[in-house]
């Protein structure tokens, strides 16, 4: 029996997707079997950012509602084998998931795979709680700063109260997964530090990813940051924090202000 | 002590923490529970409106939370002659 997982936030554009692709790639090549799911209905963008856009048929509404069979949606990632990605659809009908629906195709999806890793819309509407209904495990991507931290909180709230595992007493394991973070905003405090976030949210840390233009680099071109640039740290973050989701006990670093060359200076470029 | 705070004086990362700390204590004790501030709107609107004409806009609520009291500040305008006659049966 497969775990799922889900990776929420509340707040938009704190990284959810890029974590879902860049997590479930690094869970995939240690030959994990994964299958990463798109809740965004109407907005869907995991396969944009996987690089699958043009090899979308059918999607997660239709296996929900039982036009199509799951084997016909999952799409195969072209990199890793053990990899796949079930889309979401692009219809305007909020409505188009019910419960039942998702009930069925997650307990189908656990039966083949080691990873199922849910991708939540934003907000704390239905989208959102149909994301996370079913998971034994969250990932709550928070940026150091208020409202990310505060829109986390609630979502820690729904977690508690919303799913099926707490619904049954049962305790969801919940994960911190700070990204965005910016070490030399951070010394000068500016920004919110690790300690901070974590206390605030008592929740303990998956990992931290520094904001870093290799994450941009790699959704520019279809492809989670781990698989694009493989040294960049961003990417050794995502596989770090990987392999904390699989149990293993690595301490997290705190990044340190990257220096910049001289001629970087000079030109005014900034650091990787 | 005072002078190695002050080179230890970060920046505005410690009001982030002290806001977010106040406001979640908050959030998270009303959760779940009805909008406090709506239901007594409500009430009280329905109270002064039986005797006094009151125009819903010249209603003004306003909350304050503090650490350990709020306060609840109603501002009613109420019109001169505003208030209602005794209804005689026609």
């Amino acid at each position: 029996m497969g775990k799922v997982i889900v990776v929420t936030s509340g707040k938009g554009g704190v990284g959810k997707t890029t974590s879902t692709a860049s997590l479930g790639a690094a869970l995939a090549q240690t030959g994990k079997n994964v299958v990463l799911i798109d809740f965004d209905v109407g907005l869907r963008n995991l396969d944009l950012v996987m690089g699958a856009e043009r090899r979308v048929v059918f999607d997660l509404v239709n296996v929900a509602q039982e036009n199509a069979k799951l084997s016909q949606a999952l799409i195969r990632d072209k990199r890793i084998n053990s990899l796949f990605l079930l889309p979401a659809s692009q219809t305007r009908d909020k409505d188009a998931l019910t419960e039942e629906g998702v009930g069925r195709v997650i307990a189908a999806l656990r039966e083949k795979f080691d990873y199922v890793i849910c991708d939540s819309p934003a907000g704390i509407e239905r989208g959102a709680q149909l994301a996370m209904r079913f998971a034994d495990e969250a990932v709550i991507v928070t940026n150091p700063e208020v409202s990310s931290v505060r829109d986390s909180d609630r979502i820690i709230g729904l977690l508690d109260a919303k799913t099926v595992k707490a619904e049954k007493g049962e305790t969801i394991n919940k994960h911190i997964l700070v990204t965005r973070y910016d070490a030399a905003r951070a010394a000068r405090g500016e920004m919110l530090s690790i300690e901070d976030v974590l206390e605030i949210l008592s929740t303990p840390l998956l990992g931290i990813i520094p904001e870093n233009q290799g994450v941009l680099r790699a959704s520019n071109v279809g492809s989670p940051v781990t698989l694009h640039e493989p040294t960049n740290v961003a990417a050794k973050a995502y596989v770090e924090a990987a392999r904390r989701l699989l149990g293993e006990k690595l301490p997290v670093a705190l990044p340190t202000v990257e220096k910049k060359g001289f001629l970087d200076r000079i030109l005014g470029r900034k650091a990787a | 002590m005072k002078l190695l705070e002050l080179f230890k004086r970060r920046g505005s990362a410690d009001e982030a923490r002290e806001r977010l700390q106040l406001l979640l204590a908050y959030e998270r004790k009303n959760r779940d529970q009805p909008d406090l501030v709506a239901a007594l709107r409500e009430e009280i609107m329905a109270v002064i409106a039986k005797h006094v004409a009151v125009d819903e806009d010249k209603v003004k609520i306003a909350m304050d939370r503090g650490e350990r009291v709020s306060t609840l500040e109603i501002d009613i305008e109420v019109p001169n002659g505003g208030l209602k006659k005794e209804k005689k049966a026609a």
